[in-house]
Protein backbone atom coordinates (compact mmCIF):
# COMPACT_ATOMS: atom_id res chain seq x y z
CA UNK A 1 0.00 0.00 0.00
CA UNK A 2 3.04 2.23 -0.17
CA UNK A 3 1.61 3.15 -3.47
CA UNK A 4 -1.33 4.99 -2.20
CA UNK A 5 1.24 7.23 -0.03
CA UNK A 6 3.38 7.81 -2.91
CA UNK A 7 0.67 8.84 -4.81
CA UNK A 8 -0.43 11.56 -2.15
CA UNK A 9 2.86 12.89 -2.10
CA UNK A 10 3.15 12.83 -5.99
CA UNK A 11 -0.65 14.47 -5.56
CA UNK A 12 0.56 17.04 -3.44
CA UNK A 13 3.48 17.95 -5.53
CA UNK A 14 2.09 18.56 -8.50
CA UNK A 15 -0.68 21.28 -6.87
CA UNK A 16 2.29 23.06 -4.89
CA UNK A 17 3.58 23.35 -7.91
CA UNK A 18 1.11 24.07 -9.92
CA UNK A 19 2.08 21.66 -12.74
CA UNK A 20 0.37 23.14 -15.81
CA UNK A 21 -1.64 20.27 -17.11
CA UNK A 22 -3.58 20.19 -13.81
CA UNK A 23 -4.23 23.96 -13.73
CA UNK A 24 -5.72 23.59 -17.46
CA UNK A 25 -7.62 21.04 -16.33
CA UNK A 26 -9.12 22.97 -13.36
CA UNK A 27 -9.54 26.18 -15.53
CA UNK A 28 -11.36 24.32 -17.95
CA UNK A 29 -13.31 22.37 -15.31
CA UNK A 30 -14.41 25.66 -13.57
CA UNK A 31 -15.08 27.60 -16.83
CA UNK A 32 -17.94 24.50 -18.38
CA UNK A 33 -19.23 24.78 -14.57
CA UNK A 34 -19.46 28.10 -14.04
CA UNK A 35 -21.08 29.07 -17.54
CA UNK A 36 -23.62 26.25 -17.04
CA UNK A 37 -24.58 28.21 -13.62
CA UNK A 38 -24.92 31.62 -14.89
CA UNK A 39 -27.10 29.85 -17.92
CA UNK A 40 -28.73 27.66 -15.42
CA UNK A 41 -29.49 30.71 -13.24
CA UNK A 42 -30.84 32.95 -16.18
CA UNK A 43 -33.24 30.31 -16.61
CA UNK A 44 -33.99 28.63 -13.11
CA UNK A 45 -34.58 31.50 -11.08
CA UNK A 46 -37.34 33.27 -13.06
CA UNK A 47 -39.04 29.91 -13.64
CA UNK A 48 -38.81 28.74 -10.23
CA UNK A 49 -40.01 32.20 -8.73
CA UNK A 50 -42.71 32.58 -11.59
CA UNK A 51 -44.04 28.73 -10.92
CA UNK A 52 -44.53 29.60 -6.67
CA UNK A 53 -46.21 32.84 -7.45
CA UNK A 54 -48.76 32.27 -10.71
CA UNK A 55 -51.34 29.51 -10.76
CA UNK A 56 -52.27 28.39 -14.32
CA UNK A 57 -53.08 25.06 -15.95
CA UNK A 58 -50.85 23.07 -16.11
CA UNK A 59 -48.47 24.27 -13.03
CA UNK A 60 -49.03 21.28 -11.25
CA UNK A 61 -47.45 19.27 -13.66
CA UNK A 62 -44.65 21.32 -14.21
CA UNK A 63 -43.77 21.26 -10.84
CA UNK A 64 -43.81 17.41 -10.40
CA UNK A 65 -42.02 17.08 -13.97
CA UNK A 66 -39.20 19.70 -12.25
CA UNK A 67 -39.59 17.86 -9.13
CA UNK A 68 -38.58 14.65 -10.92
CA UNK A 69 -35.99 16.17 -13.10
CA UNK A 70 -34.14 17.03 -10.53
CA UNK A 71 -32.50 13.23 -10.71
CA UNK A 72 -31.61 13.04 -13.87
CA UNK A 73 -29.02 11.06 -14.66
CA UNK A 74 -26.08 12.50 -16.46
CA UNK A 75 -25.28 9.77 -18.68
CA UNK A 76 -29.18 10.09 -20.00
CA UNK A 77 -28.48 13.46 -20.52
CA UNK A 78 -24.86 12.90 -22.03
CA UNK A 79 -26.41 10.79 -24.65
CA UNK A 80 -29.47 12.93 -25.63
CA UNK A 81 -26.99 16.04 -25.91
CA UNK A 82 -25.13 13.39 -28.10
CA UNK A 83 -27.87 12.25 -30.23
CA UNK A 84 -28.54 15.95 -30.73
CA UNK A 85 -25.19 17.01 -31.70
CA UNK A 86 -24.07 14.31 -33.51
CA UNK A 87 -22.94 14.94 -37.46
CA UNK A 88 -26.41 12.77 -37.85
CA UNK A 89 -28.59 14.82 -35.37
CA UNK A 90 -30.69 17.52 -35.92
CA UNK A 91 -28.23 19.83 -34.22
CA UNK A 92 -24.98 18.29 -36.26
CA UNK A 93 -24.61 20.77 -38.52
CA UNK A 94 -23.66 23.14 -36.08
CA UNK A 95 -20.01 20.92 -34.84
CA UNK A 96 -20.58 21.27 -31.63
CA UNK A 97 -20.00 17.65 -30.21
CA UNK A 98 -16.92 17.31 -28.56
CA UNK A 99 -16.69 21.16 -27.25
CA UNK A 100 -16.51 22.79 -24.24
CA UNK A 101 -19.76 24.01 -25.85
CA UNK A 102 -21.34 20.74 -25.69
CA UNK A 103 -20.33 20.29 -22.14
CA UNK A 104 -22.33 23.54 -21.06
CA UNK A 105 -25.11 22.60 -22.94
CA UNK A 106 -25.05 19.19 -21.31
CA UNK A 107 -24.90 20.58 -17.66
CA UNK A 108 -27.34 23.10 -18.60
CA UNK A 109 -29.42 20.97 -18.99
CA UNK A 110 -28.67 18.86 -15.56
CA UNK A 111 -28.72 21.63 -13.22
CA UNK A 112 -31.67 23.91 -14.83
CA UNK A 113 -34.22 21.76 -13.15
CA UNK A 114 -32.54 21.68 -9.79
CA UNK A 115 -32.12 25.37 -10.11
CA UNK A 116 -35.77 25.73 -10.58
CA UNK A 117 -37.33 23.23 -8.32
CA UNK A 118 -35.02 24.57 -5.57
CA UNK A 119 -36.39 28.08 -6.06
CA UNK A 120 -40.13 27.09 -6.57
CA UNK A 121 -39.49 26.10 -2.99
CA UNK A 122 -38.31 28.73 -0.84
CA UNK A 123 -39.95 31.20 -3.22
CA UNK A 124 -43.30 29.72 -2.12
CA UNK A 125 -42.75 30.34 1.68
CA UNK A 126 -41.52 33.90 0.58
CA UNK A 127 -44.68 34.52 -0.95
CA UNK A 128 -46.99 33.26 1.38
CA UNK A 129 -45.89 35.87 3.63
CA UNK A 130 -45.44 39.05 1.27
CA UNK A 131 -48.62 38.41 -1.08
CA UNK A 132 -50.94 40.67 0.85
CA UNK A 133 -48.67 43.45 0.98
CA UNK A 134 -47.19 43.25 -3.04
CA UNK A 135 -50.78 43.19 -3.83
CA UNK A 136 -51.54 45.72 -2.13
CA UNK A 137 -48.93 48.13 -3.61
CA UNK A 138 -49.99 46.96 -6.82
CA UNK A 139 -46.90 45.12 -7.95
CA UNK A 140 -46.66 43.96 -11.69
CA UNK A 141 -45.95 40.33 -12.24
CA UNK A 142 -42.28 41.05 -12.99
CA UNK A 143 -41.73 43.24 -10.25
CA UNK A 144 -43.77 40.69 -7.72
CA UNK A 145 -40.66 38.04 -9.12
CA UNK A 146 -37.66 40.36 -9.07
CA UNK A 147 -38.98 41.76 -5.16
CA UNK A 148 -39.18 37.85 -4.18
CA UNK A 149 -35.93 36.70 -5.75
CA UNK A 150 -34.20 39.94 -4.30
CA UNK A 151 -35.09 39.38 -0.61
CA UNK A 152 -34.57 35.32 -1.19
CA UNK A 153 -31.10 36.03 -1.89
CA UNK A 154 -29.35 34.94 0.96
CA UNK A 155 -31.09 31.80 0.66
CA UNK A 156 -31.29 31.02 -3.12
CA UNK A 157 -27.04 31.05 -2.82
CA UNK A 158 -27.37 27.32 -1.37
CA UNK A 159 -29.86 26.45 -4.31
CA UNK A 160 -27.10 28.28 -6.95
CA UNK A 161 -24.68 26.19 -5.13
CA UNK A 162 -26.36 23.13 -4.93
CA UNK A 163 -26.18 23.51 -8.84
CA UNK A 164 -22.70 24.41 -9.40
CA UNK A 165 -21.75 21.19 -6.90
CA UNK A 166 -23.52 19.10 -9.32
CA UNK A 167 -22.16 20.38 -12.46
CA UNK A 168 -18.56 20.19 -11.06
CA UNK A 169 -19.13 16.79 -9.84
CA UNK A 170 -20.77 14.85 -12.71
CA UNK A 171 -18.91 13.00 -15.19
CA UNK A 172 -21.21 10.94 -17.07
CA UNK A 173 -22.68 13.71 -19.07
CA UNK A 174 -19.96 15.88 -19.78
CA UNK A 175 -17.43 12.43 -20.52
CA UNK A 176 -20.05 11.80 -23.69
CA UNK A 177 -20.83 15.29 -25.06
CA UNK A 178 -17.24 16.46 -24.60
CA UNK A 179 -15.29 13.12 -25.34
CA UNK A 180 -12.33 14.38 -22.46
CA UNK A 181 -9.35 14.91 -25.29
CA UNK A 182 -6.67 16.70 -23.64
CA UNK A 183 -5.95 20.10 -24.03
CA UNK A 184 -9.45 20.37 -25.32
CA UNK A 185 -12.31 19.13 -23.68
CA UNK A 186 -10.78 17.57 -20.45
CA UNK A 187 -12.17 18.28 -16.98
CA UNK A 188 -11.16 17.51 -13.62
CA UNK A 189 -14.14 14.58 -13.13
CA UNK A 190 -12.98 12.88 -16.44
CA UNK A 191 -9.43 13.26 -16.12
CA UNK A 192 -9.85 11.26 -12.45
CA UNK A 193 -11.85 8.19 -14.08
CA UNK A 194 -9.18 8.04 -16.96
CA UNK A 195 -5.95 8.60 -14.68
CA UNK A 196 -7.38 5.94 -12.30
CA UNK A 197 -7.99 3.46 -15.24
CA UNK A 198 -4.55 3.84 -16.37
CA UNK A 199 -2.85 3.56 -12.97
CA UNK A 200 -1.61 7.47 -12.88
CA UNK A 201 -3.06 7.89 -9.19
CA UNK A 202 -1.11 10.78 -8.55
CA UNK A 203 -2.74 13.04 -10.93
CA UNK A 204 -6.27 11.44 -10.52
CA UNK A 205 -5.40 11.95 -6.51
CA UNK A 206 -4.38 15.48 -6.90
CA UNK A 207 -7.15 16.32 -9.02
CA UNK A 208 -9.88 14.65 -6.04
CA UNK A 209 -8.26 17.14 -3.65
CA UNK A 210 -8.80 19.92 -5.48
CA UNK A 211 -12.30 19.11 -6.42
CA UNK A 212 -12.70 18.34 -2.64
CA UNK A 213 -10.84 21.39 -1.79
CA UNK A 214 -13.74 23.19 -4.26
CA UNK A 215 -16.28 21.76 -2.96
CA UNK A 216 -16.05 22.23 0.91
CA UNK A 217 -14.69 26.22 0.45
CA UNK A 218 -17.71 26.96 -2.02
CA UNK A 219 -20.24 24.96 0.53
CA UNK A 220 -18.69 27.05 4.05
CA UNK A 221 -18.33 30.33 2.13
CA UNK A 222 -22.42 29.82 1.38
CA UNK A 223 -22.65 28.69 4.85
CA UNK A 224 -21.13 31.94 6.39
CA UNK A 225 -23.08 34.43 3.84
CA UNK A 226 -26.33 32.57 5.27
CA UNK A 227 -25.61 33.28 8.99
CA UNK A 228 -24.33 36.58 8.60
CA UNK A 229 -27.75 37.68 6.38
CA UNK A 230 -29.53 35.74 9.02
CA UNK A 231 -28.28 37.92 11.98
CA UNK A 232 -28.76 40.87 9.88
CA UNK A 233 -32.26 41.14 8.55
CA UNK A 234 -33.63 38.55 10.99
CA UNK B 1 -62.42 69.49 5.43
CA UNK B 2 -59.82 71.72 3.79
CA UNK B 3 -57.03 69.28 2.18
CA UNK B 4 -54.91 71.74 1.01
CA UNK B 5 -54.03 73.08 4.51
CA UNK B 6 -51.00 70.86 5.35
CA UNK B 7 -50.13 69.65 2.03
CA UNK B 8 -47.25 67.03 2.74
CA UNK B 9 -43.79 67.86 1.06
CA UNK B 10 -43.83 68.23 -2.07
CA UNK B 11 -47.66 67.21 -3.19
CA UNK B 12 -49.59 68.95 -5.25
CA UNK B 13 -53.28 69.93 -5.51
CA UNK B 14 -54.99 66.74 -3.27
CA UNK B 15 -57.03 64.78 -5.55
CA UNK B 16 -60.37 64.23 -4.86
CA UNK B 17 -61.82 62.44 -8.05
CA UNK B 18 -62.24 58.85 -6.23
CA UNK B 19 -64.47 58.77 -3.74
CA UNK B 20 -67.39 58.26 -2.84
CA UNK B 21 -66.34 54.54 -2.60
CA UNK B 22 -69.86 53.10 -3.01
CA UNK B 23 -70.69 49.85 -1.90
CA UNK B 24 -73.77 48.42 -3.25
CA UNK B 25 -75.70 45.17 -1.64
CA UNK B 26 -72.14 43.46 -1.18
CA UNK B 27 -71.63 40.20 0.02
CA UNK B 28 -68.87 37.47 0.33
CA UNK B 29 -68.80 34.40 1.06
CA UNK B 30 -66.12 31.26 1.61
CA UNK B 31 -67.41 27.63 1.05
CA UNK B 32 -70.49 28.61 1.09
CA UNK B 33 -70.98 30.57 4.86
CA UNK B 34 -71.44 34.23 4.73
CA UNK B 35 -68.93 36.56 6.25
CA UNK B 36 -70.06 39.76 4.92
CA UNK B 37 -74.02 40.30 4.26
CA UNK B 38 -75.70 42.15 2.07
CA UNK B 39 -73.85 45.65 3.14
CA UNK B 40 -74.72 48.72 1.29
CA UNK B 41 -73.17 52.05 2.52
CA UNK B 42 -70.07 54.69 0.50
CA UNK B 43 -67.59 56.22 1.80
CA UNK B 44 -67.30 60.16 1.21
CA UNK B 45 -63.95 61.98 0.93
CA UNK B 46 -62.77 64.18 4.41
CA UNK B 47 -64.05 62.05 7.14
CA UNK B 48 -62.28 59.68 9.14
CA UNK B 49 -64.31 56.16 9.09
CA UNK B 50 -63.98 53.72 11.82
CA UNK B 51 -65.22 50.22 11.36
CA UNK B 52 -66.29 49.29 15.11
CA UNK B 53 -66.82 45.76 15.88
CA UNK B 54 -65.92 42.37 18.38
CA UNK B 55 -63.72 39.88 16.43
CA UNK B 56 -65.34 38.12 13.39
CA UNK B 57 -67.95 40.84 12.72
CA UNK B 58 -66.27 40.95 9.07
CA UNK B 59 -64.20 44.19 9.47
CA UNK B 60 -60.72 43.07 8.06
CA UNK B 61 -63.19 41.51 5.12
CA UNK B 62 -64.97 44.89 4.30
CA UNK B 63 -61.43 47.16 3.91
CA UNK B 64 -59.71 43.87 1.85
CA UNK B 65 -62.98 44.21 -0.24
CA UNK B 66 -62.33 47.95 -0.77
CA UNK B 67 -59.29 47.65 -1.10
CA UNK B 68 -59.58 45.11 -3.66
CA UNK B 69 -57.74 42.72 -2.34
CA UNK B 70 -60.61 40.39 -2.11
CA UNK B 71 -63.78 40.52 -4.51
CA UNK B 72 -67.02 40.32 -3.69
CA UNK B 73 -69.34 37.18 -4.36
CA UNK B 74 -72.46 39.46 -4.62
CA UNK B 75 -73.45 43.29 -5.24
CA UNK B 76 -70.53 45.66 -6.42
CA UNK B 77 -68.09 47.88 -5.21
CA UNK B 78 -67.97 50.77 -7.31
CA UNK B 79 -65.76 54.53 -6.93
CA UNK B 80 -66.62 57.36 -8.52
CA UNK B 81 -64.05 57.40 -11.02
CA UNK B 82 -65.13 53.79 -11.94
CA UNK B 83 -61.76 53.23 -13.55
CA UNK B 84 -60.19 50.26 -10.98
CA UNK B 85 -56.58 50.25 -12.12
CA UNK B 86 -56.52 54.22 -11.23
CA UNK B 87 -58.54 53.20 -8.12
CA UNK B 88 -55.90 51.06 -7.35
CA UNK B 89 -52.76 53.81 -7.82
CA UNK B 90 -54.41 56.32 -5.55
CA UNK B 91 -55.21 54.04 -2.53
CA UNK B 92 -53.26 52.07 -0.16
CA UNK B 93 -53.69 49.42 2.90
CA UNK B 94 -51.77 49.40 6.31
CA UNK B 95 -52.10 45.53 7.94
CA UNK B 96 -52.75 44.83 10.91
CA UNK B 97 -49.65 42.36 11.40
CA UNK B 98 -46.98 44.52 8.81
CA UNK B 99 -45.13 42.63 5.97
CA UNK B 100 -41.40 43.76 6.64
CA UNK B 101 -39.59 42.75 3.77
CA UNK B 102 -35.82 41.46 4.57
CA UNK B 103 -34.22 45.09 3.70
CA UNK B 104 -33.46 47.99 5.73
CA UNK B 105 -36.11 50.74 6.71
CA UNK B 106 -35.13 53.02 3.70
CA UNK B 107 -35.34 50.22 1.45
CA UNK B 108 -38.70 49.58 2.47
CA UNK B 109 -39.83 52.80 1.55
CA UNK B 110 -37.81 53.06 -1.63
CA UNK B 111 -39.56 49.55 -2.57
CA UNK B 112 -43.27 50.80 -2.97
CA UNK B 113 -42.05 54.26 -4.72
CA UNK B 114 -39.82 51.89 -6.88
CA UNK B 115 -43.08 49.83 -7.88
CA UNK B 116 -44.95 52.80 -8.78
CA UNK B 117 -41.85 53.90 -11.28
CA UNK B 118 -40.94 57.10 -9.56
CA UNK B 119 -37.84 58.43 -10.62
CA UNK B 120 -34.58 57.91 -7.92
CA UNK B 121 -34.13 61.80 -7.20
CA UNK B 122 -37.75 62.35 -5.88
CA UNK B 123 -37.95 59.24 -4.34
CA UNK B 124 -35.15 59.97 -2.31
CA UNK B 125 -36.46 63.11 -1.18
CA UNK B 126 -40.07 61.16 -0.33
CA UNK B 127 -38.43 58.80 1.80
CA UNK B 128 -36.71 61.29 3.39
CA UNK B 129 -39.80 63.08 4.02
CA UNK B 130 -41.72 60.19 5.62
CA UNK B 131 -38.99 58.87 7.72
CA UNK B 132 -38.28 62.48 9.30
CA UNK B 133 -42.57 62.28 9.49
CA UNK B 134 -42.69 59.03 11.14
CA UNK B 135 -39.78 60.04 13.03
CA UNK B 136 -37.75 56.97 12.07
CA UNK B 137 -34.73 58.94 10.32
CA UNK B 138 -32.66 57.33 12.81
CA UNK B 139 -33.25 54.42 12.17
CA UNK B 140 -33.22 54.58 7.91
CA UNK B 141 -30.53 51.67 7.72
CA UNK B 142 -31.64 48.99 10.06
CA UNK B 143 -33.06 46.21 8.88
CA UNK B 144 -36.98 46.71 8.96
CA UNK B 145 -37.28 43.26 10.71
CA UNK B 146 -35.51 43.93 13.58
CA UNK B 147 -37.81 47.25 14.47
CA UNK B 148 -39.97 46.84 16.73
CA UNK B 149 -43.43 46.28 16.43
CA UNK B 150 -44.34 50.09 17.04
CA UNK B 151 -41.83 51.35 14.51
CA UNK B 152 -42.88 48.22 12.02
CA UNK B 153 -46.35 49.46 12.24
CA UNK B 154 -45.08 53.15 11.57
CA UNK B 155 -42.75 52.21 9.07
CA UNK B 156 -46.05 50.06 7.26
CA UNK B 157 -47.61 53.67 7.51
CA UNK B 158 -44.92 55.76 6.14
CA UNK B 159 -44.61 52.95 3.16
CA UNK B 160 -48.31 53.37 2.94
CA UNK B 161 -48.29 57.22 3.25
CA UNK B 162 -45.55 57.74 0.75
CA UNK B 163 -47.68 57.23 -1.68
CA UNK B 164 -49.85 59.67 -1.16
CA UNK B 165 -53.06 57.73 -1.18
CA UNK B 166 -56.43 59.59 -1.55
CA UNK B 167 -58.22 56.60 0.32
CA UNK B 168 -56.12 54.75 3.09
CA UNK B 169 -57.60 51.44 4.72
CA UNK B 170 -56.12 50.76 8.19
CA UNK B 171 -57.08 47.55 9.78
CA UNK B 172 -56.58 47.59 13.39
CA UNK B 173 -53.11 49.11 13.19
CA UNK B 174 -52.74 49.60 16.61
CA UNK B 175 -53.98 46.52 18.16
CA UNK B 176 -50.20 45.19 18.85
CA UNK B 177 -49.19 48.33 20.37
CA UNK B 178 -48.59 49.87 23.90
CA UNK B 179 -50.36 53.30 24.76
CA UNK B 180 -47.19 55.26 24.05
CA UNK B 181 -46.56 53.20 20.27
CA UNK B 182 -50.12 53.60 19.77
CA UNK B 183 -50.50 57.31 20.42
CA UNK B 184 -47.54 58.29 18.30
CA UNK B 185 -49.31 55.87 15.57
CA UNK B 186 -52.08 58.68 16.19
CA UNK B 187 -50.24 61.59 15.98
CA UNK B 188 -48.75 60.23 12.43
CA UNK B 189 -52.81 59.35 11.00
CA UNK B 190 -53.75 62.97 12.23
CA UNK B 191 -51.28 64.04 10.04
CA UNK B 192 -52.19 61.84 7.20
CA UNK B 193 -55.77 63.28 7.62
CA UNK B 194 -55.08 66.52 7.72
CA UNK B 195 -53.00 66.09 4.61
CA UNK B 196 -56.11 65.41 2.87
CA UNK B 197 -55.88 61.80 2.53
CA UNK B 198 -59.15 59.84 3.68
CA UNK B 199 -58.96 57.00 6.06
CA UNK B 200 -61.34 54.30 6.41
CA UNK B 201 -60.04 51.74 9.31
CA UNK B 202 -61.06 49.25 11.52
CA UNK B 203 -60.32 48.97 15.50
CA UNK B 204 -62.43 46.80 18.52
CA UNK B 205 -60.74 49.78 20.53
CA UNK B 206 -63.51 51.61 21.87
CA UNK B 207 -61.53 54.18 23.09
CA UNK B 208 -59.29 54.60 19.82
CA UNK B 209 -62.56 54.62 17.83
CA UNK B 210 -63.79 57.83 20.22
CA UNK B 211 -60.30 59.99 19.80
CA UNK B 212 -60.61 59.25 16.06
CA UNK B 213 -63.71 59.03 14.69
CA UNK B 214 -65.65 61.59 12.61
CA UNK B 215 -67.98 58.33 11.52
CA UNK B 216 -68.85 54.95 12.72
CA UNK B 217 -69.82 51.84 11.25
CA UNK B 218 -71.18 49.33 13.19
CA UNK B 219 -70.70 45.64 12.02
CA UNK B 220 -71.64 42.89 13.76
CA UNK B 221 -71.62 39.35 12.25
CA UNK B 222 -71.33 40.82 8.55
CA UNK B 223 -74.16 42.69 8.92
CA UNK B 224 -73.66 46.34 8.94
CA UNK B 225 -76.10 47.46 12.22
CA UNK B 226 -75.34 50.82 12.30
CA UNK B 227 -73.92 54.21 10.15
CA UNK B 228 -73.74 57.19 12.27
CA UNK B 229 -71.66 60.62 12.66
CA UNK B 230 -69.50 59.56 15.48
CA UNK B 231 -71.21 62.22 18.19
CA UNK B 232 -74.38 60.43 17.37
CA UNK B 233 -72.92 57.14 17.50
CA UNK B 234 -71.04 57.19 20.67
CA UNK B 235 -73.82 59.43 22.39
CA UNK B 236 -77.18 57.15 21.41
CA UNK B 237 -77.14 54.42 19.15
CA UNK B 238 -79.99 53.72 17.55
CA UNK B 239 -78.92 49.68 17.35
CA UNK B 240 -79.55 47.58 20.46
CA UNK B 241 -76.26 45.40 19.68
CA UNK B 242 -74.49 48.97 19.53
CA UNK B 243 -74.88 50.22 22.35
CA UNK B 244 -74.52 46.55 24.19
CA UNK B 245 -71.39 46.61 22.68
CA UNK B 246 -70.69 50.04 23.81
CA UNK B 247 -71.43 49.40 27.19
CA UNK B 248 -68.88 46.41 27.23
CA UNK B 249 -71.80 43.43 27.06
CA UNK B 250 -70.82 40.78 24.72
CA UNK B 251 -72.73 40.30 21.70
CA UNK B 252 -73.31 36.84 21.28
CA UNK B 253 -76.07 37.73 24.06
CA UNK B 254 -79.30 36.87 22.38
CA UNK B 255 -80.64 39.48 20.38
CA UNK B 256 -83.98 39.71 21.23
CA UNK B 257 -84.10 40.17 24.77
CA UNK B 258 -79.99 40.98 25.78
CA UNK B 259 -79.64 37.82 27.94
CA UNK B 260 -77.56 34.93 27.74
CA UNK B 261 -78.36 32.09 25.29
CA UNK B 262 -80.52 29.41 26.92
CA UNK B 263 -77.44 27.20 27.59
CA UNK B 264 -75.88 29.25 29.21
CA UNK B 265 -78.97 29.48 31.97
CA UNK B 266 -79.10 26.56 32.11
CA UNK B 267 -75.67 25.63 33.31
CA UNK B 268 -75.98 28.30 35.57
CA UNK B 269 -79.29 27.31 37.24
CA UNK B 270 -77.96 24.13 38.52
Amino acid sequence: MSDVGGAFAAAATLILNLESGLAEIVALSLQVSLIAVAIACIIGLPVGASLAVFRFPGRKVIVVTLNALMGLPPVVVGLIVYLMLSRSGPLGTLGLLFTPTAMIIAQVLLITPIVAALTRQSTEDLWNEYSEHLRSIGSSPIQIVGTLLWDNRFSLITTVLAGFGRASAEVGAVMIVGGNIDHVTRVMTTAIALETSKGDLALALGLGIILLVLAISVNAAAYLIGEAAMKRHG
Amino acid sequence: MDSALHPAKGQTAIKSNLLPLTFDNVSFEIGGTKLIKEISTSFEAGSLTVILGPNGAGKSLLLRLGHGLIQPSGGAITWQGGDIGHAQRDQAMVFQRPTMLRRSVAANLHHVLKQRKIARPRRQEIVEDMLQRTGLTRLAKAPARTLSVGEQQRLAVARAWSVHPEVLFMDEPAAALDPAATHALEDIMAAIRAAGTKIIMSTHDLGQARRLADDVVFLNRGRMLERAPAEQFFEKPKNDLAEAFLNGELLWWNRKELKPPDHFKVRWQK
